[in-house]
């Protein structure tokens, strides 16, 4: 029976993928190629004579209906093909590839330190609620979470940049390492481990210390204060009653009972945590010159190259709905109760 | 009347939600007044690189001339930091009206009508909800600054900032009242014969509208660090157009490289006490209106650990 019901759940959660992805492409359609004014001449800098903006607008099919336009834009995501820039004609794939895994790098090791740190410290302050180290506690949380990532970022640059001269500041490896490693995956951190290059990796982990560092601490903000109240609220639920008056010790009591519900939600804000992290690794990455693809992002806005946004929106488009589906599923198979 | 019975909860506050909750409103009050009274304490405008004919000096350190330094455009960082206030509550203020305008409204038409209407609502508004919100309000800004000829400025940054809020109050009023309608007070109204419109003016409107100030200051608080992002990616507010704490910032990047560090700390630096101050007001509203978190100074009941508790046996 709850083999056929999970898997009811898991068909209907995929259907649903569908319509969401259908509404985000439209989205960034509609926002890109429908909103007045001309892609290319922006691309190129302003004024330009139509000699010149045809053929490419022609190369393109911008000059095409606008649904048949939207018709081959679908068809083309759905073959892979997420266009190619018009300013340096590179095609999106190459993107996803290289920038991609540096993005994947810094995200990941990112939301590693927020979850040690954000459930540690949210943890211990729902369990002593109202003591001096919940106090402390939250005061970190609310502050962590008041600081752009850029200023923190900035700071850090500054402290351990600039005066102490203990890490670098910018970019993803010193260009020494990015000439010797060899690429198997564009995650220096993998490839430097997969060529055994212990060199190379203590010099990317440098590099990564100082961005994931500030990127992490200010998503640690949001597992704070969720897991303070989830403990707090688990700390009231009847079955730790239960188990007090059954004379549990305490600390047991807070362990092994109440810990451990709490955490169950934080799966699923890892998941929702994801889209905040993403905003916040293109700022990340802006500030240390991180070649990921939020620091592509902002150069491609900058250069006004409408088809690389377009293709950069895609991509996040569709890692956000496949991280909601994952999450969705992860959760189907810890609690059973959703299923029903 | 009404009014008493909505900061009831606040009033009977205790604890540290209570002093969270005041320091928060006091923080955020100053940075007003800050805002209003920014011609009057400020020792120069925020764009004013000279003097009497004498131009500023060139990234000075702070001083008695200038309290907090210069800028590279040798503009004094003080009267920057200070003019920012009033470009940060203002754009807030105008995104925060609009996404209540817009959000609020749909999501209570949507949740008491329901229906195929609602269902597309749903799907479109949990869509965007997913996305990063920062990314949704860089296009908007792009697009914006770009093609229109609103071109970059306060209200481009507010449309940005609106569209990455709306499926948020469309949500949370959307899903109070799904829960909402089926109280037996509004099926009463509704077997006596009131028309929806009075329904949702008079029975669902006040219950929903509840949820929200918790929400909005949040939101208020988020919204600035949104607007920051936009000005230090170079989507936010023109430079000569008014001060902006996260333009600042941006511009203290290619500082930072040389050890020069008034240029960046202190906008930065009032970026957080803002959010901060906005955050604790309403991360202490939502304590107070929020009954799963909620302790008041009456009626407290606490379970206390048995003392001399064996362990559990396995």
């Amino acid at each position: 029976m709850t083999g056929t019901s999970l898997r009811t759940y898991l068909i209907t959660r995929l259907a649903l993928v569908v319509p969401m992805v259908l509404i985000l492409l439209t989205l960034v359609f509609l926002l890109l190629r429908v909103a007045p004014g001309n892609p290319i001449e922006a691309a190129l800098g302003g004024h330009v004579p139509p000699s010149v903006v045809k053929p490419i607008e022609h190369r393109l099919g911008f000059d095409k209906p606008i649904l048949t336009q939207y018709g081959e834009y679908l068809w083309n995501i759905v073959r892979g093909n997420f266009g190619t820039t018009i300013t340096d004609n590179r095609p999106l794939s190459q993107i996803i590839a290289q920038n991609g895994a540096a993005t994947l790098e810094l995200t990941f090791f990112a939301m590693l330190i927020a979850i040690v740190v954000g459930v540690l410290i949210g943890l211990v302050a729902g369990r002593y609620r109202d003591t001096p180290i919940d106090i402390g506690g939250r005061l970190f949380g609310v502050f962590v979470y008041a600081t752009p990532p850029f200023f923190l970022g900035l700071m850090a640059q500054l402290v351990f940049g600039v005066w102490l001269g203990w890490l670098p500041t910018s970019d993803q490896a010193s260009p020494l390492t990015q000439a010797l490693l060899q690429t198997h995956t564009n995650i220096y951190f993998v490839d430097a481990i997969w060529d055994g290059n212990w060199g190379a990796l203590w010099d990317v982990v440098q590099h990564l210390i100082l961005p994931a560092s500030t990127l992490g601490l200010i998503t640690a903000g949001v597992f704070i204060r969720l897991t303070r109240v989830n403990v707090i609220r688990t700390l009231r639920d009847d079955y730790i009653e239960a188990a007090r008056a059954r004379g549990i010790v305490e600390r047991r009591v807070v362990f092994s009972h109440a810990f451990k519900n709490a955490l169950v939600p934080v799966i699923t804000v890892v998941g929702l945590n994801l889209a905040i992290l993403l905003g916040g690794a293109v700022l990340t990455e802006e500030t240390f010159n991180w070649p990921g693809i939020g620091h592509e992002l902002v150069l491609y806005l900058q250069d006004r190259d409408y088809t690389a946004v377009q293709g950069i929106m895609i991509v996040f488009a569709l890692v956000v709905v496949a991280v909601s589906v994952l999450v969705d599923f992860l959760n189907a198979f810890v609690d059973p109760r959703i299923r029903y | 009347m009404a009014l008493g019975r909505a900061t009831k909860p606040i009033r009977e506050a205790s604890g540290i939600a209570r002093v969270m909750f005041w320091s928060g409103v006091t923080i955020t009050l100053l940075f007003v007044l800050m805002a209003i009274l920014a011609p009057v304490i400020s020792p120069y405008g925020f764009n004013q690189y000279e003097s009497n004919g004498h131009r500023f000096p060139q990234l000075a350190h702070p001083s008695s001339a200038h309290l907090l330094g210069t800028t590279v455009q040798s503009v004094d960082v003080l009267a920057r930091v200070i003019y920012g206030t009033q470009t940060e509550l203002e754009v807030v203020a105008i995104a925060l009206a609009m996404s209540l305008v817009v959000g609020v409204p749909l999501g209570l038409l949507s949740g008491y009508f329901g229906g195929i209407l609602d269902r597309i609502l749903v799907l479109i508004m949990d869509a965007i909800f997913a996305f990063p919100y920062l990314l949704i309000a860089i296009v908007i800004a792009f697009v914006l600054s770009t093609n229109s000829s609103i071109g970059g400025g306060i209200l481009t940054a507010a449309i940005a900032i609106t569209a990455a809020y709306v499926p948020l109050y469309f949500r949370v009023v959307r899903n109070h009242v799904i829960s909402v309608r089926e109280e037996p007070y509004v099926d009463a109204a509704r077997a006596l014969g009131a028309r929806p419109r009075t329904v949702i003016r008079k029975y669902v409107f006040f219950n929903v509208v509840q949820n929200v100030p918790p929400i909005a200051t949040l939101n208020a608080a988020d919204a600035i660090l949104l607007l920051a992002a936009l000005g230090f990616l170079g989507y936010g507010i023109q430079p000569s157009q008014g001060a902006e704490w996260g333009y600042d910032v941006s511009r203290a990047v290619s500082d930072a490289t040389n050890g020069i560090w008034w240029t960046g700390l202190f906008p930065g630096l009032a970026i957080v006490l803002l959010v901060t101050g906005l955050t604790l007001v309403g991360e202490g509203l939502n304590e107070t209106i929020n009954p799963v978190l909620r302790r008041r100074r009456f009626g407290r009941f606490e379970f206390e650990p048995v003392p001399g508790a064996v362990e559990e046996a396995e």
